[in-house]
């Protein structure tokens, strides 16, 4: 374990639910991780498990009809659920930052860089303009812009995605937070581009301590960046674990299926392993295991809900039957 | 086979086999963008301003031999749709020639031209955006087969039918409109739509692209369990190197316009030839990685209205010369079946 200091962020027993017309959505479902100083998390899924509403919801950007019905949000040891709106508007962009998967959500596309940089700093530091223009200088060298005095005389349009991304993770960086997330920040890019991020935000995650939270539908980005990965499903991380652990001896059928389909992970030319059927409906979703309908391990007890359990030391899972064969196997 | 160079891409087939299913020969595609009223103006008192010119398709030979999978690789905007476009029909070259089963589709008289547009058949990766979603389903996959006299009104229900399983879709469904659907089964019911006027070829422009992971997997089986069953050459655009990896025959390489490298998968991935071939390997996230440097390609990629001179890649290249800036590298074969445009190779092969 690491010493007493508490970690960066404590998410425990989160809900946060949608109260829509048609029902109500759970999208986040009681969902607990914690992240470590200078720890990268890797918060793995497929389109609408919650990923997004996780990291809305520890910004305190979750709006109506959905709002946090329950658990502690503990940063830093302090409940940030309990924080009024002018107190996270303190620690936002400032102790604690976003980087989105449109960096126009950070960007706004009339104002110059140095403008909108600049006010970022002034917003929650009490520094001269010089001095504020300094920070945005560097912060566009952290991330590798070239030649960040010309840049900074720029409009977003002038940017291609892939630099946008940049100038955006430099924003989110102004401040040195101690915890980052990243929402799927280089989805859209190309390969080249996102490699280039990727190394910068390794490097820095290292060098000044922050606690990230990256999250991406492709296990492959957390790979190598990631120090532990949760895997979500339907609202709720149904398997956590160190990196080589979840990759190299995943537990929860999902796991298994979603590792299975990757296309490096099969013979060339040859059918994938295919998890049949689709993500559910998170309106009205029936009682029992959520991946039941899909899970080749299902039985007349998955009718109940699975709880998180630790089959193994160390390893928490939400499944009756995990593959522990996997488990034993490789500690035998 | 001799080791001479070719310089046109020949079919790898005995020479007296049939001629390639789509052979393209220096095919290329330009964009004007006209200019906008405030260049008008400008250029009306006199500035020195052009209108711009992108050379989306720079001069692409290729030959796509029937039975084969294709895969065509690329970064945003190298011109993989505009190439796709082509060789489906539905787009026109700027210069070059376009050939099916051996003859010039720019000749061909109107009743074989139609025939051919019909046997080719293009996937997009927006499935939402190319049904229209005031049709149902039924008549989105038998309207064409119906106008085209593929199948008689009596018998239109059970081909409906038959499409959509074959395509993995209840029948049950065939009343719904697209909104109804998962991404996943409206790709389905675009591959659907695509199979019922009995194409032979199949351009799928970023298919799998906005799928998810577990989707994407059943989409790409069902890619290959057509292509088993119905004799079906792909050409399949992606810019995700695993699946291009996983499912194609040969791999063609892209990068502003111009093809760079092409050979067999496997080689293609054991033995990259071309330098920005290689960055573009190293610069895949792979799932066996584990808590390591990445690995980074320099630069950002360029503007096609302005493309660097000589080879396009030498801005990026880490093996660069004096000669790279002025003169573009031919693409020629360096193994057998095996192309690469790169003057590295001339120095390795002391002809330079
Ligand atoms: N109709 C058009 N008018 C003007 N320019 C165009 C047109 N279509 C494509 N282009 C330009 O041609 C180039 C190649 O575009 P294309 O769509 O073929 O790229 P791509 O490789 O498919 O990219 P992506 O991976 O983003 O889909 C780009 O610079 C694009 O802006
Ligand atoms: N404003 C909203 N109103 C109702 N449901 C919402 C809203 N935002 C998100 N949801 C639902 O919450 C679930 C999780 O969404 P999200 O966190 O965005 O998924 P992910 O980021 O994993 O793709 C989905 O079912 C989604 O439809
Ligand atoms: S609890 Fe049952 S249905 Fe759910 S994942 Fe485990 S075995 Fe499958
Ligand atoms: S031709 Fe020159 S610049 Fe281009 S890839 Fe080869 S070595 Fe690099
Ligand atoms: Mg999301
Ligand atoms: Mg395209």
């Amino acid at each position: 374990m690491n010493g007493t200091a508490p970690p960066t962020l404590e998410v425990r027993n989160l809900r946060t639910h949608f109260f829509t017309r048609a029902g109500v959505v759970k999208a986040v479902d009681d969902v607990s991780f914690s992240v470590p100083r200078g720890k990268v998390l890797g918060l793995v899924g497929e389109s609408g498990s919650g990923k997004s509403v996780t990291g809305f919801s520890v910004m305190g950007l979750v709006d109506p009809p959905g709002r946090v019905v329950s658990g502690e949000i503990l940063f830093q040891g302090r409940d940030l659920t309990k924080l009024s709106e002018e107190e996270m508007r303190d620690l936002r962009g400032n102790r604690i930052a976003m980087i989105f998967q449109d960096p126009m959500m950070t960007l706004n596309p009339v104002l110059r860089i140095d403008t909108q940089m600049i006010e970022t700093v002034l917003a929650h530091a009490r520094v001269s303009r010089e001095e504020a223009r300094q920070r945005a200088r560097d912060a566009l060298g952290m991330v590798g812009i070239p030649s960040p005095e010309e840049r900074l005389q720029s409009y977003p349009h002038q940017f291609s995605g892939g630099m946008r991304q940049r100038v955006a993770i430099a924003i989110a960086l102004l401040h040195r937070p101690e915890l980052i997330i990243a929402d799927e920040p280089t989805t859209a890019l190309d390969v080249t581009i996102q490699g280039q991020i990727l190394a910068e935000v390794q490097k820095l995650s290292a060098t000044t301590g922050t606690a990230l939270i990256w999250i991406t539908h492709d296990l492959s980005v957390v790979a190598g960046l990631a120090d532990e990965i949760a895997v979500m499903y339907a609202g709720r991380i149904v398997e956590h674990g160190t990196v080589a652990e979840v990759l190299d001896r995943p537990l929860h059928p999902y796991t298994v299926g979603l590792i299975g389909s990757v296309p490096s992970r099969n013979r060339r030319g040859e059918p994938l392993r295919q998890i049949p059927g689709m993500t559910p409906s998170l309106l009205n979703l029936p009682p029992g295991c959520p991946f039941r309908a899909r899970c080749p391990r299902a039985a007349e007890d998955c009718r109940e809900e699975p709880p998180m359990r630790e089959v193994v030391p160390g390893r928490d899972v939400r499944c009756f039957r995990p593959h522990l064969e996997a488990a034993e196997e490789a500690t035998a | 086979m001799s080791s001479a160079t070719l310089d046109r891409p020949q079919p790898q087939a005995a020479p007296d086999a049939a001629p390639p299913m789509v052979e393209l020969r220096g095919v290329s595609r330009r964009f004007e963008k006209k200019l906008d009223f405030a260049g008008k103006l400008a250029r009306r008192l006199g500035a020195p301003v052009r209108e711009e010119v992108v050379h989306a398709v720079d001069g692409v030979d290729l030959a796509i031999r029937r039975g084969e999978v294709v895969g065509l690789v690329g970064e945003s905007g190298c011109g993989k749709s505009t190439l796709g476009r082509m060789v489906a029909g539905i787009l026109p070259p700027t210069a070059g020639t376009i050939l099916r089963d051996g003859r010039d589709v720019a000749t061909l008289p109107p009743a074989e031209a139609r025939e051919i547009k019909l046997r080719t058949q293009m996937i997009f990766q927006d499935p939402y955006a190319s049904l229209n979603p005031r049709m149902r389903v039924a008549d989105i996959v038998g309207e064409a087969p119906l106008v085209h006299g593929i199948v008689a009104r009596s018998e239109f229900d059970a081909y409906v039918d038959e499409q959509l399983r074959r395509a993995g879709l209840d029948p049950a469904f065939k009343r719904r409109y697209p909104h109804q659907f998962s991404g996943g089964q409206r790709q389905r019911i675009g591959i659907a739509r695509a199979l019922a006027v009995k194409p032979d070829f199949l351009v799928c422009d970023e298919a799998v692209a906005a799928l998810d992971v577990s989707i994407q997997a059943q989409i790409l089986n069902l890619f290959m369990a057509l292509r088993r069953e119905l004799d079906l050459t792909y050409l399949f655009i992606s810019h995700d190197l695993g699946v291009v990896e996983h499912l194609s025959d040969r791999v063609v390489i892209m990068y502003l316009g111009r093809v760079l490298e092409e050979a067999p998968a496997e080689e293609v991935f054991r033995r990259p030839n071309h330098p920005y071939t290689q960055s573009l390997l190293a610069s895949v996230p792979r799932i066996e990685a584990r808590k390591r440097a990445f690995s980074v390609v320099q630069g950002e990629i360029p503007s096609p209205l302005n493309p660097p001179s000589g080879c396009h890649f030498h801005p990026r290249c880490p093996h660069a010369m004096e000669r790279c800036k002025a003169e573009r590298p031919r693409l020629r074969e360096i193994a057998p079946g095996h192309r690469s445009a790169c003057h590295l190779n001339d120095a390795a092969a002391g002809t330079a």
